[in-house]
């Protein structure tokens, strides 16, 4: 099975699981402890990858909510993002897929535009993150925010689904000052 | 703001921050706080650019005046627009600068044996070094060591050259008043305790900041496309780019060198408007020039750093530092440099 489908398997009891999809292989490991030390009340797995598609001879638990993660230091980790979203099913991207973006604080170091990350985000229709997980608290905040996403993503949340969230996150998107 | 074309598909729908959305009722003073604050938060990349036309210093300029600005490497700093500068007054800035040079070497603060007294600061006008009209006129700063014989009267030797230009700088006049001069870049060769003692009596005298302006990979991977695409009739050096890799204990360093006209060949199959060169273009050339690499090296350069381009226009440096080597091609150059520095300052 090489497209990753959103309701292919069924849910495990009270786990959520999540899927960080990116070449930077420390900052995933840091996000991912950085994640399982949040204090939540379902069971977080969580599963690192560097591209999809996923070997499809491991038994894994439905995943409820993918994050791709750009360096925007290296045009080798967007053209790998690029790569690996041919590999999601369109369902997914109902509110279960986001992206972040790292690296955007040493402005000398970019050599990915900002803007290109948010039309790859913008073209995919799913919410764009930004944060410098080399440093310690950005890193713990931003897990915090995963963790939160993620419970909504595997419907832990009452009354709140994956679609609600993504509609929320795109209304704050409003035209821009230019129109006014 | 620029005066290039934004297409369509730039993200107007997209935010620069989502708490702004709150303020439904937004005053003016918000509103402008917000575009501000837009402009700040990266360079936003024109998706189109002119390719350097060559000649654009006006006719009546002779070339080699600006000769002794070519083959020399250039610190650059951004610098903001300076208050109360007048050009008539040189004479007058000379003294106080030679009086605060002669001051700060006596505070033994700079570490320089030998003719500390004997020198001379001289404020010259660059004539043509402008992209339009508008640009308000550059100009030079020498400081030369004064001849031990005074019965030579020959000119010193130059100890350092620092000179400042703006070239195409609409954006940054449009929205400064009159009192200020715009003078957003600033070019430095000699030796660094005397550019920070000229920078230390520019900021004081004319409230103005200096800012040691450096250039990402992404931009370099700009120059790079530009400069290649420059049409030359013989090239002089060749086409050199060198990349960083992060690693531990030491960085590695990957040089790659291609001959002039295979780059300019690649340009031109990648090449399709004439005259402008947009972002497909430059992310195409640059990925013709790794996909080549990691093929024969299966190395992914684009996991790297740019670190420098070096091409028969000019060569730039990721610290800022830059050489002209052509000077059909100068104003081009100093236009982007000019760009950049812009976008730092706002």
């Amino acid at each position: 099975m090489s497209v990753l489908r959103p309701l292919d398997k069924l849910p495990g009891l009270n786990t959520a699981t999540i899927l960080l999809v990116g070449t930077e292989d420390v900052l995933l490991q840091q996000l991912a402890e950085a994640m399982l030390k949040e204090d939540c009340t379902s069971e977080l797995k969580v599963h690192l990858a560097k591209s999809l598609p996923l070997p499809s001879n491991v038994n894994r638990p439905r995943i409820d909510l993918i994050v791709f993660v750009v360096n925007l230091h290296s045009k080798h980790s967007l053209r790998n993002v690029e790569e690996s979203l041919h590999h999601v099913d369109a369902a997914f991207f109902l509110g279960k897929v986001s992206f972040l973006a790292t690296g955007a604080g040493r402005e000398s170091h970019c050599s990915i535009h900002r803007n290109t990350v948010m039309k790859l985000a913008h073209t995919y229709r799913s919410p764009l993150l930004f944060c410098d997980l080399e440093i310690e608290d950005f890193r713990a905040t931003m897990a915090q925010r995963l963790v939160r996403m993620l419970q909504i993503c595997a419907g832990h949340v009452p009354s709140v689904s994956a679609l609600n969230l993504l509609s929320l996150l795109q209304n704050s998107e409003n035209p821009s000052l230019e129109d006014l | 703001m620029d005066s290039y074309d934004v297409p369509e598909s730039t993200p107007r729908q997209c935010a620069s921050s989502r708490l702004k959305d709150y303020f439904i009722g937004a005053t003016p003073l918000q509103k402008r706080l917000e575009s501000v604050r837009k402009q700040t938060s990266f360079i936003p990349t024109p998706p189109r650019r002119k390719i350097p036309q060559c000649s654009q210093l006006q006719e009546d300029v002779d070339p080699q005046k600006f000769a002794f600005l070519l083959h020399k490497q250039w610190t650059l700093y951004s610098l903001t627009p300076l208050y109360k500068f007048s050009y008539t007054n040189f004479k007058e800035y000379s003294k106080l600068l030679n009086a605060f040079i002669a001051a700060e070497k006596q505070k033994g603060l700079a570490v320089e044996v030998g003719d500390d007294f004997n020198i001379k600061v001289i404020f010259s006008t660059l004539l043509g070094m402008k992209g339009t009209q508008r640009d308000p006129e550059a100009f030079l700063v020498q400081i030369l060591s004064k001849s031990q014989l005074p019965s030579e009267h020959r000119e010193g030797k130059v100890l350092w050259t620092g000179w400042f230009c703006c070239i195409f700088g609409d954006s940054l006049l449009e929205t400064v008043s009159e009192d200020f001069t715009c003078l957003p870049l600033f070019l430095a060769n000699g030796a660094e305790t005397n550019t920070a003692i000229i920078g230390t009596w520019f900021q004081k005298t004319f409230d103005c900041y200096f800012r040691p302006l450096a250039i990402n990979a992404f931009n370099l991977s700009w120059m790079a496309a530009m400069w290649t695409a420059c049409k030359m009739d013989h090239y002089m050096a060749t086409t050199e780019f060198l990349w960083s890799v992060p690693c531990s204990p030491q960085t590695l360093d990957i040089s790659y060198a291609i001959h002039p006209e295979d780059a300019k060949a690649l340009w031109d199959s990648v090449h399709k408007t004439p005259g402008e060169v947009t972002q497909e273009e430059v992310d195409l050339f640059m990925d013709c020039l790794y996909s080549h690499f990691h093929r024969h090296f299966k190395i992914h350069l684009s996991a790297t750093r740019l670190v420098r381009v070096s091409t028969s226009v000019a060569s730039a440096h990721t610290d800022g530092k830059i050489k002209i080597l052509c000077h059909k091609y100068l104003i081009g150059v100093l236009a982007y440099l000019t760009e950049l520095a812009v976008f730092q300052i706002e």
